[in-house]
């Protein structure tokens, strides 16, 4: 950007510009107190989007509550599952959130090993992200199950039926993967939060939330000795985290690619669905991050060098994941199986959903190749869209995995189409009213970007200041 | 001569002396200063994480990581052999002729309990070997102390030292250079 052309941008003195991670002029004491303020604003004084934005997902919530309660009574036959596609929009949105959680981690843990200094505004944010991206997942496949009530049966306990599950499955595989990635999410994010919980406590004036604070920081003191212990626990964690999330969607994509279905049955799926879990959950970032930065007015914290950033990885993993599509379609070619090919054909043209597939090169491949473009990146509300696109894009994905490879396996005689009824739709939108509900209880209630990593960007800001330009 | 922030004379009554200072820099240099003068009981606060400052005031032993590998090695031992008491002993059942102690499938599960055990005992013995949770804490007792999770870093030296001496300790830590000198009551 041209000097001039800041002049002219109405961020022109908060946004710092797509070079820095921070914008000018701020102290400890001035990152604490903007990213602190959020949560400490008095209830009224909240951004009235935010409101709305809540109740509308609230709305959402209770649609979702209705869904539930309905298939409680009545069973999975309310879905439009049917044989073949015994594993409709329950898989397909499971399989949609759990990758819409890989970007927290991936922003947190391998970013931090990386030494990228643009993830510090946007990690906490992403981790509580992928904390109710994986709540929401979590969920799907317990629904799905028949009996949701006996869940519990997945995991190894001793019990008097003598039955124990089977450790040779992916599905087994799946509960482990998840259970474990939901858990270690749960405490990446709350680790990260225990100095902030302390900041909070010191600065509430508010007796309650003092109180609340004050037992959540569990007694933070900021001692050296304790920094000492914590960032080195934090940095194991970051270690684990990072073989963690490649294995969570791996896991996921073998619960295809173990299996015998053409379309499914592929080598490529555990890169590919990483790749893709990736891309999505970049997509997520920036559709939830670009509101609400703008809200709270947070453009100096959260900068364009941070948006460009991540539209960059969103434009890289979206290749990834082109090769992935290209490679899927030359294997079923080169493959000579007719049941490979056919595949194939049927997902392109001679299939009911050939269209799913259209739609989906266009969302995932075609429109973010905008993204190339500098000038895209930089625009706020084409980066927004693209990102928007791209939610869409993987989720049809999904479908086109899922769906489409099950209506038409081996045998034309058991071939049969699938149709997702009002209740597939309201569990989907009632998720993603879960989903927003909960950023939003985030955002106003803890500190959604890490407070003290930021008073460290303060300081290498000020150090690199003092020893070169 | 007693004033607000000073108890000297006192002792029972005295958890240290703590310094504050504007900046990183000026608590590192002088927490290096009073590790040389001969102190040990001390900690200095910061609202970040500040290289150096642990080894400074002589913080050397790290158990975290040690911590950290028996709870990976405990978890991914466990992973395993659950999968194999589940497979060849308590259920053990034939899928296409394979082995029963079919080990590659077991290598999932193996490693997710191994990552969810590691995490667990990290931050878990983090907060141990922290002594969290802890309700009370003396250093709370000085007001100034809450912009130690804002902008400013502290240096205390404790009563329990053996070379403290409410007013010699006092003296050494005003020539620090710092913005205030503070008595920190028990």
């Amino acid at each position: 950007m041209k000097p001039e052309d800041q002049e002219t941008s109405a961020l022109a003195t908060l946004d710092p510009g797509p070079d820095k991670v921070i914008g000018p002029g701020h102290d400890y004491g001035t990152v604490t107190d903007e990213i602190g303020g959020v949560v400490l604003r008095p209830f009224l004084k909240t951004p009235p989007q935010l409101f709305i934005g809540f109740a509308c997902a609230f709305l959402l919530v209770n649609l979702f509550m209705v869904a539930v309660t309905w298939l409680f009574i009545r069973g999975v036959g309310i879905w439009g599952i049917v044989i073949p596609v015994a594993w409709g929009f329950a898989i397909v949105n499971f399989v949609w959130w759990i990758g819409i959680g890989h970007a927290g981690t991936l922003i947190s843990a391998i970013l931090l090993l990386l030494k990228q200094d643009w993830r510090t505004s946007i990690n906490r944010f992403s981790e509580a992200m992928t904390l109710f991206a994986v709540a929401c997942a979590g969920m799907f496949p317990i629904l799905h199950l028949g009996r949701p009530w006996l869940a519990y049966w997945l995991l190894p306990y001793p019990n008097t039926m003598w039955l124990w599950p089977q450790p040779r499955s992916p599905l087994i595989w799946d509960v482990f993967a998840v259970s474990t990635y939901a858990t270690v999410s749960l405490i990446f994010w709350f680790t990260g939060l225990i100095p902030d919980f302390a900041t909070m406590r010191d600065k509430a004036g508010n007796q309650i939330a003092r109180k609340i604070f004050g037992v959540l920081a569990m007694g933070w003191r900021n001692s050296a000795r304790h920094w000492a212990r914590y960032q080195k626990a934090y940095l194991l964690l970051a270690g684990l985290s990072t073989p963690l999330v490649v294995s969570v969607h791996s896991v996921v994509s073998f619960d295809f690619a173990v299996a015998i279905l053409p379309g499914w049955h592929t080598t490529i799926f555990p890169p590919y669905f990483v790749a893709g879990a990736i891309y999505s959950g970049f997509a997520m970032v920036l559709t939830l991050a670009i509101p609400v930065r703008r809200w709270y007015h947070l453009e100096d914290l959260i900068t364009m060098r941070h948006i460009e950033c991540m539209a960059k990885v969103m434009l890289g993993t979206g290749l990834i994941v082109a090769y992935g599509y290209g490679m899927e379609a030359f294997m079923a070619w080169y493959s000579g199986d007719q049941y490979e090919r056919y595949a194939f054909v049927n997902r392109m043209w001679a299939g009911g959903y050939w269209w799913t597939y259209w739609i989906l090169i266009l969302c995932n491949i075609a429109i973010p190749q905008l993204l190339w473009s500098r000038r895209v990146r930089l625009n706020v509300l084409a980066v927004f869209l693209i990102a928007l696109v791209v939610n869409v894009g993987m989720w049809l994905e999904r479908f086109v995995i899922v769906v489409t490879s099950l209506t038409r396996d081996f045998v034309p005689s058991s071939w049969g189409m699938y149709y997702p009824t009002v209740w597939d739709w309201s569990t989907y939108l009632g998720t993603i009213g879960v989903f927003l509900a909960l950023m939003f209880l985030f955002i106003r209630g803890l500190p959604a970007i890490s407070i003290f990593e930021m008073r460290e960007v303060v300081h290498d800001t000020q150090t690199e200041h003092a020893n070169g330009d | 001569m007693l004033t607000a922030t000073k108890i000297s004379g006192q002792l029972e009554f005295l958890y240290g002396i703590m310094a504050e200072f504007d900046d990183p820099e000026s608590l590192l240099a002088a927490a290096r200063r009073a590790y040389a003068e001969g102190y040990r009981e001390m900690d200095a606060y910061a609202p970040m994480p500040v290289e150096g400052l642990a080894d400074a005031i002589g913080f050397r032993s790290n158990w975290v990581q040690r911590v950290v590998f028996a709870g990976g090695l405990v978890g991914a031992v466990g992973g395993f052999m659950l999968c194999w008491w589940i497979t060849v002993i308590a259920y053990p059942h034939n899928v296409g002729g394979r082995p029963l102690n079919s080990w590659p499938a077991y290598v999932p599960i193996t490693f997710e309990l191994m990552v969810l055990v590691a995490c667990i005992t990290a931050v878990v013995g983090m907060l141990a070997l922290n002594g969290l949770p802890q309700p009370y804490h003396p250093v709370f007792n000085i007001d100034e102390f809450a912009r130690a999770s804002r902008d400013k870093f502290f240096l205390c030296i404790e009563a329990s030292d053996a070379r403290f001496d409410p007013d010699r300790t006092r003296h050494f830590l005003e020539q620090l250079d710092p913005r205030e000198v503070m008595d920190v009551p028990r």
